[in-house]
């Protein structure tokens, strides 16, 4: 508009402001959807495309047999070439969502004629994954604040070293697909209540049925989305929007998620399910509250209504909890998720779980190794929330306490608390940017005569009288700006380098480097496999410790006793004293157990840590 | 195979013309098992006159080891089984046999009179004036720790595209085709006393594949085997690969090689409008013997 009166060359191609900020956000996500892939490939490039550590071995050979045999198949599989002589049900002993995404992928690829592989599917679906999740952040970003908060949001969480660490090329796990789909149902059912509309709420019940079928963390959902729902309607924030979207997702949640047979029933019989259930009721006491009200036009009647109604509901609900646990009925909370409220509960009562290293409480060194700044900006992005207090502020609050708390519990629920801090981060980066980039402009809106945008003109007089006040503010906004910009440049510089070396190694293939400095590669693990798989007999039974089970299955395809699934600890306990007894008890063991082979790893030649003799 | 050739000329100018051969019957032959070959002269012989034939004859699967299963520290001794008297249709006047052993460790061999062994030679004859179809079974029984590496399937997939690239892929199944591994294998013994341990066993295949090859890939069903070195100059590429483990008797690798050629150097247009490939089809691993070998060449469109 200001330059219409010039004839300018370019003049077709200029846009308008509007047009010009869409085009910047798209240009900036996709920059940051393909940041998010390309990060995500060190090992491809370094090494090769393959699959990393040991239980993405397990999800891609049960990949390899849903493409293969289809679903039915697949859903009614007994694998009998694991855990000899038990077996197992594998169609109902795991988590479908990833293989089925990945086979629809394949599925897809084919159909439009790329004859690709389905390890390469498998390897690059975390990736991929992730690039989603950037996405999801932004629209979740812009939901609590606004499209600025939503830009930064993705940036922050495309390159955030606590979600690479289980979304890397190659770490084909259930964690890549399950963290694009906790935001995803997130973000639906803020919207959802921001909204009240049932659309918004149906789509977050299919998102959580997607969550369910993907990972067992999902209990943090059924147990987060009830707790939020309680701090609304204690704050009183209670309204029909809310209730419109938490019904809808419950009730419709509930019936998806028993479709996957690893769940079945938890949702009404499981203690920790229950905590759904009660605020369920709870929301149907307060609609009928509100009904009451809205029927009554005397005000102490319906007070002393609201008591007894409050503490009749209270008691039901108490009683019938009670009658379900004592009963039997509602089983009480499994030892893997006990352990998150009560730390030392793994130490004496499941050994197997807490001789896991990802299990462990964590250091600060590693809350600074996985988020670097975002780890002082977070408290800086409460500081705002709770500024601006809104529905979607306060979910977004909660998320952050709560899974920061699991996240100093255990190692391995950094990445769910991955999500939450970076979007409080990009509040913080956000809003304040956002001040003191409206510092800096303030006095040249100011200089401009006829300015015409009716905001910044607004701001233009407020900032004016603070100009004269304090004759520094410009300078000093701008020494703060580039401040605030080389902190995230660090930030992204120290997640590169993060990703490079520490999470970018395969541990099934090891490279050093040698006398003359040329790169040697120690591929032990494929050969011993390989071997397995050319010169023994087909039916041949190996015993090994149950890490390498399932990577024997997968790549050496030969039956093995024990596997990383530990779902039986006698077997395991076997196996374990059989490796540690004398040979001649020993001898005896294994061949009770009709063992063919024995595998071991040794590392003494070459200095490896991590074999066998070690454990 | 058999391969004919006729020398000519003198001592030190002697030239060789290769010679037709081809598969014949021999109805009125005594009936044991053989197969008859005619090598067509190149110029009709009149009585009186002499020619010097050069035959070359290559036998795979024909060295029996002996025996059968050895352990890892032992070497190799296999059998050659042949006759001493070179069977013919013809009457022949005078005959010697040389029998070259790769090294001088000989178990034992038949003697013939006169029989005679210097080194690594072994010399049958000179035999006078004996029949037609005369044969007299002799074995030797030496140490042969040379490499048998048999691939007992090949598929060659040789695809040609419009963009000016052929793309060859080969499947390969080799197993280690002499005694029999028994025992244990320690790769402690096998890396520290080099010579005394896996003697017959192989490491290292040699692939001579063309110049300007591109593109070169050496994977298994389980991924990349990392261990291979190619060096290419103008004139050749040589492609060396390991498989993951050591072969020992009996035992198999599969794995797939394949690499990019540019067509300018294997395609031409003839003058009526035909195109012609110039490939060499086979196994370009060196001193291999193949099984069963599948070639599939896929045409342009």
């Amino acid at each position: 508009m200001s330059n219409s009166s010039t004839s300018d060359p370019l003049k077709p191609f200029k846009l308008k402001t509007k047009q010009q900020e869409l085009l910047i956000r798209v240009s900036i996500l996709c920059l940051v959807y393909i940041l998010a892939f390309i990060t995500r490939l060190f090992s491809v490039l370094r090494y090769e495309s393959m699959i990393h550590e040991f239980d993405p071995y397990f999800n891609y050979r049960t990949t390899l047999y849903l493409t293969q045999h289809g679903f039915y198949d697949f859903w009614n599989w007994f694998d009998y070439e694991s855990w000899y002589p038990l077996g197992r049900i594998v169609g109902g002993t795991l988590y479908p969502g990833l293989m089925v995404t990945a086979a629809l992928i394949y599925r897809l690829l084919h159909f439009l004629r790329f004859a690709v592989h389905i390890r390469e599917v498998c390897v690059l679906t975390a990736p991929f994954f992730a690039s989603n999740t950037t996405l999801v952040a932004y629209f979740f970003g812009k939901e609590i604040w606004d499209s600025g908060g939503g830009l930064v949001a993705a940036i922050l969480i495309a390159v955030c070293p606590g979600y690479i660490s289980r979304s890397v090329a190659g770490s084909y796990d259930n964690e890549g697909v399950a963290i694009f789909a906790l935001l995803f149902t997130f973000y639906l059912f803020v919207k959802a209540v921001n909204k009240g509309s049932l659309a918004w709420g149906l789509a977050s019940a299919f998102g959580y049925f997607y969550m369910v079928s993907a990972w067992g963390g999902y209990v943090f959902i059924i147990n987060l989305i009830p707790l939020y729902v309680l701090v609304l309607l204690i704050t009183g924030r209670y309204s029909m929007r809310l209730y419109v979207a938490y019904n809808c997702m419950y009730i419709l949640g509930m019936l998806l998620a028993m479709q996957i047979r690893f769940v079945g029933f938890q949702h009404v019989q499981s203690g920790e399910h229950m905590a759904a259930m009660g605020v369920f009721f709870l929301m149907q006491v307060f609609y009928f509250l509100d009904w009451v009200k809205h029927m009554l036009s005397d005000t102490k009647l319906f007070q002393e209504f609201l008591s007894i109604t409050v503490t009749c509901a209270v008691a039901a609900g108490g009683i019938a909890l009670g009658v379900g646990m004592a009963s039997g009925y509602i089983s009480p909370w499994t030892g893997r998720f006990y352990s998150l409220l009560d730390p030392t509960y793994a130490k004496d009562h499941i050994p197997i779980i807490a001789s896991v290293s990802e299990h462990q409480p964590t250091a600060w060194s590693s809350f600074m190794f996985d988020f670097h700044i975002l780890l002082f900006l977070f408290p800086a992005g409460l500081y705002f929330c709770f500024k601006r207090l809104s529905d979607a502020t306060i979910f977004i609050v909660m998320y952050g306490l709560t899974s920061m708390y699991f996240a100093g519990v255990m190692v391995r629920l950094i990445l769910v608390a991955t999500p939450a801090v970076c979007l409080i981060s990009a509040i913080a980066v956000s809003a304040t940017v956002k001040n003191l980039t409206v510092l800096l402009r303030s006095k040249n809106k100011v200089a401009q005569i006829g300015s015409t945008k009716g905001t910044s003109s607004a701001k233009s007089s407020s900032k004016a009288s603070l100009d004269q006040s304090q004759p520094f503010q410009k300078n000093g906004a701008m020494a703060l700006l580039f401040g605030a910009f080389y902190l995230l440049s660090r930030y992204a510089t120290h997640c590169t380098w993060v990703t490079s070396e520490a999470y970018s190694s395969p541990s099934i293939v090891l490279a050093a480097r040698g006398a003359h400095g040329n790169r040697v590669i120690f591929d032990d693990y494929r050969e011993a496999y390989f071997w397995l798989r050319q010169n023994t007999p087909p039916d041949a039974k190996v015993m090994s410790w149950w890490d390498y089970g399932y990577q024997i299955t997968a790549m050496g395809n030969r039956t093995v006793i024990v596997d990383n699934n530990t779902w039986n600890n006698t077997h395991i306990a076997t196996v374990g004293r059989a490796m540690s007894s004398y040979e001649d008890e020993a001898y005896e063991i294994i061949r009770s157990l009709d063992v063919d082979y024995v595998l071991v790893v040794f590392g003494g030649v070459t200095g490896y840590s991590s074999d066998d003799i070690n454990k | 195979m058999v391969d004919a050739s006729a020398i000519k000329g003198k001592r030190k100018k002697t030239t060789s013309v290769r010679l037709e051969v081809k598969p014949t019957e021999l109805p009125d032959a005594p009936p044991i098992d053989t197969k008859y070959f005619t090598i067509y002269l190149a110029n009709p012989l009149n009585s009186g006159e002499s020619t010097t034939l050069e035959v070359l004859y290559v036998f795979t699967h024909f060295l029996e080891p002996f025996p059968a299963e050895i352990a890892q520290s032992e070497s190799q001794l296999v059998f050659y089984h042949d006759t001493a008297l070179i069977l013919s249709p013809y009457h022949i006047k005078q005959q010697t046999t040389f029998i070259k052993t790769p090294s001088t460790k000989v178990e034992s061999f038949i003697r013939m009179e006169p029989t005679n062994r210097v080194g690594t030679e072994i010399k049958y004859g000179p035999y006078e004036d004996r029949p037609p179809y005369s044969i007299s079974p002799i074995h030797v029984h030496f140490e042969n720790n040379s490499p048998f590496a048999v691939v007992e399937e090949l598929v060659q997939e040789i695809e040609i595209s419009h963009w000016g690239n052929i793309q060859v892929t080969e499947h390969y199944k080799l197993v280690h085709a002499g005694a029999r591994h028994k025992g244990v294998f320690s790769r402690v013994d096998y890396q520290s006393r080099q010579s005394s341990n896996g003697a017959s066993s192989f490491r290292y295949l040699l692939a001579r594949l063309p110049p300007r090859v591109h593109s070169v890939y050496y994977r298994d069903e389980i991924g990349n085997i990392s261990s291979s070195h190619l060096r290419t100059d103008s004139l050749k590429s040589e492609l060396e690969i390991e498989p993951r483990y050591p072969l020992f008797g009996g035992w198999k690798a599969t794995f797939v090689i394949g690499y990019g050629l540019p067509l300018q150097d294997f395609l031409f247009e003839s003058s009526d409008d035909k195109r012609y490939l110039n490939f060499t089809f086979g196994c370009p691993l060196i001193g291999m013997v193949v099984d069963k070998l599948t070639i599939k060449v896929g045409l342009v469109e």
